[in-house]
């Protein structure tokens, strides 16, 4: 490295500061979590995070999450398109909305999910005649993960999509390739990068997510629990080492799961020529 | 396959890229589209291509109306001025690419392909490539690779929108040859759209001179360069001088000077309006002798690094003239800056001023 000119230099001043700084803000909060849960026994930590109840919010919280995060790439996909590609009135302030979720408190968002969607609310009173009940079920908690990570796609894919030439499916088109193929094969590949860090940044939020969700969930034991809601259950217990335990198991299920999703990105990007 | 196209219009807004063009295009040739930039050339080739829809007009291939054909059903091969190669693609992929996403019943079989894109990259003399992605290849690379993908797919014509726009001169002309010596081999119906006159004339079998979406002539190369039929063909194609005059019984008059009639145009009569033209080589100078015969003008410059001495001059009311001399002869006038002449024409075009011709 200190070999090769550069233009700007100070690689090492700027590699120290980079990691001073994760270190303070990321790495000794977290090691604390670490620390604390080290009061624990082996034996008794693996009781707390394995109890029933444990287990039931941890594939809840991972399992909706995962969920949330391809709806939203899919959904937030097309928007991100509709935005790019055409030209239609209030088209400006549908840009604005987008970014929304991100604003809004949780608690409120929660609240209002939660009203439109109890059994007497707008929309829940009709999926009620279907028998479908979204407020105080684990579908609940789907719909708040959705709403919360729907600007992390758009605001992924938007500007890549801006950068695709047009020209890129006329030329395809000119081949006789279909619709179908076209977007498959030519437009697919290049979005994906930046779909999977979409798809990654609302995962990633949505299983941090609290405030939202606790409203909608109804927060019914075995059922309807997330993760950060049996770590604040046991802080309010005084069960600090349980909560920290909790949090640890969660922590590394995460970062195992980000890591896998950036590895995957790294992998398309060297595959389509792009890592050069 | 031959291409007609009748009558076709097209307006973005209220401003008309063509307005009612008719033209055919024969089987085999390769024609040159030429003109301004917004003459409506790329425009009328996109709607031949099927990219663009015309407002009104036809487009037949092979004598047969495709106006409402989808540019997938039309099999024509384009080729973009910025190449437009799949970028997630190597070069082997590019090509293969129309070819593999046949329908299952048509799509050749993975050898086939092999074979096939291997000997197109031959012809584009681009083989040793094929493992690279576009990112890592020079434009003129590029393009070679954009029309070996174009041709993988056997299209009945070729349509190419300015494909040497975005490249520097050297690999321009070199491609120039190349794409000619390529259609002597194919022979497959090809439109190019330039808007380098010396690119269209040295290239093409035919070429179209268009301007503000009508088409001004069409001929071969040696024809409209000889026998321009408007002034605007006459003015873009190579260097003119332009003189804007009045036709009286001994010449054209412009201002106070007289350029004497080279008997050729008939038809004028006296009084008349009129631009007269006269290339470069077409004038000769003289020592301003004080009479009134020859365009007066000041010596600003002589350039003498070429074959030819190329001097240019100032009119009275500070017009631009340029006129291109033997060495011999500029040897012997032996000008300087400042000097006053006058300008001769051997040879001069004269059209009959209208408004508005686009000059």
């Amino acid at each position: 490295m200190s070999k090769t000119t550069r233009v700007l230099p100070g690689f090492g001043l700027s590699l120290g500061v980079t990691l001073t700084w994760l270190s303070l803000i990321v790495l000794l909060p977290l090691s604390s979590v670490f620390l604390k849960a080290s009061d624990l026994s082996l034996a008794e930590f693996w009781k707390v995070v394995s109890a029933p109840r444990v287990v039931a919010s941890y594939k809840l919280s991972f399992g909706m999450s995962l969920a949330a995060a391809a709806i939203n790439a899919v959904f937030g996909m097309m928007l991100a398109w509709c935005l790019v590609r055409y030209r239609f009135f209030g088209k400006r302030l549908v840009d604005a909305l987008i970014d929304l979720p991100f604003a809004l408190p949780t608690a409120v968002a929660g609240i209002a999910l939660t009203a439109l969607y109890a059994k007497n609310g707008w929309i829940g009173q009709y999926l009620a005649l279907f028998d479908i009940q979204v407020a105080f079920k684990p579908l609940g908690v789907l719909v708040a993960l959705v709403f919360i990570g729907l600007p992390f796609v758009v605001r992924t894919v938007q500007p890549v999509l801006e950068d695709l030439d047009i020209e890129h499916e006329e030329a395809a088109a000119s081949l006789g390739v279909g619709r179908w193929r076209t977007f498959r094969h030519v437009i697919l590949p290049v979005l994906l990068p930046a779909l999977l860090t979409g798809f990654t940044l609302a995962f990633a939020r949505a299983v941090g997510e609290y405030g939202s969700v606790i409203f909608i969930a109804g927060n019914i034991p075995m059922v309807s629990e997330i993760v950060p809601l049996m770590i604040i259950t046991k802080l309010e217990q005084y069960d600090y080492p349980g909560a920290t335990a909790v949090a640890e198991v969660m922590l590394l299920i995460s970062f195992a799961l980000l890591f896998l999703i950036n590895g995957l990105q790294a992998w398309t990007a060297r595959r389509t020529g792009r890592d050069r | 396959m031959s291409i007609q196209v009748r009558n076709i219009a097209k307006r973005f807004g209220s401003f008309t890229a063509l307005d009612g063009v008719t033209l055919d295009f024969p089987s085999g040739e390769l024609v040159a589209l030429l003109g301004p930039s917004g003459c409506g050339k790329t425009t009328l080739l996109r709607i031949i291509a099927g990219l663009e829809k015309a407002d009104g007009g036809q487009v037949l291939l092979e004598g047969e109306d495709a106006s409402s054909r989808h540019v997938r059903e039309r099999q024509v091969g384009f080729v973009f001025q910025h190449y437009a190669l799949f970028r997630h693609m190597t070069v082997f992929d590019n090509v293969a690419f129309g070819m593999r996403m046949k329908p299952r019943a048509q799509r050749p079989t993975a050898r086939q392909i092999r074979e096939k894109v291997h000997s197109l990259l031959e012809l584009v003399q681009l083989d040793w490539l094929a493992d690279r992605f576009p990112s890592q290849l020079s434009g003129g690379q590029r393009q070679r690779i954009a029309l070996a993908r174009a041709l993988a797919v056997e299209p009945r014509v070729l349509l190419l929108d300015e494909p040497f726009g975005a490249l520097d001169a050297k690999v321009r002309k070199e491609l120039r040859r190349w794409l000619r010596r390529l259609h002597d081999e194919l022979h497959i119906t090809s439109i190019f759209v330039t808007h380098d006159q010396e690119e269209a004339l040295e290239v093409a079998d035919r070429v179209v001179l268009m301007n503000r979406g009508r088409v001004e002539q069409v001929g071969a190369p040696e024809e409209v360069y000889r026998q321009p039929a408007t002034p605007f063909v006459y003015s873009f194609l190579g260097a003119v001088n332009l003189f804007h005059g009045r036709v009286d019984s001994e010449g054209v008059r412009v201002g106070d000077d007289l350029l004497p009639r080279a008997a050729q145009e008939g038809g004028l009569a006296e009084g008349a309006q009129v631009l007269a033209f006269a290339r470069p080589h077409e004038l000769d100078i003289i020592a301003d002798g004080g009479g009134e015969s020859g365009m007066a003008a000041k010596v600003c410059r002589a350039l003498s690094f070429g074959a030819t001495t190329r001097i240019e001059l100032e009119g009275s009311d500070g017009q631009h003239f340029e006129v291109e001399l033997t060495r011999e002869r500029a040897e012997a006038l032996d000008l300087a800056a400042g000097q006053a002449v006058r300008l001769v024409p051997s040879n001069l075009r004269i059209f009959e001023y209208e408004e508005g011709a686009g000059i």
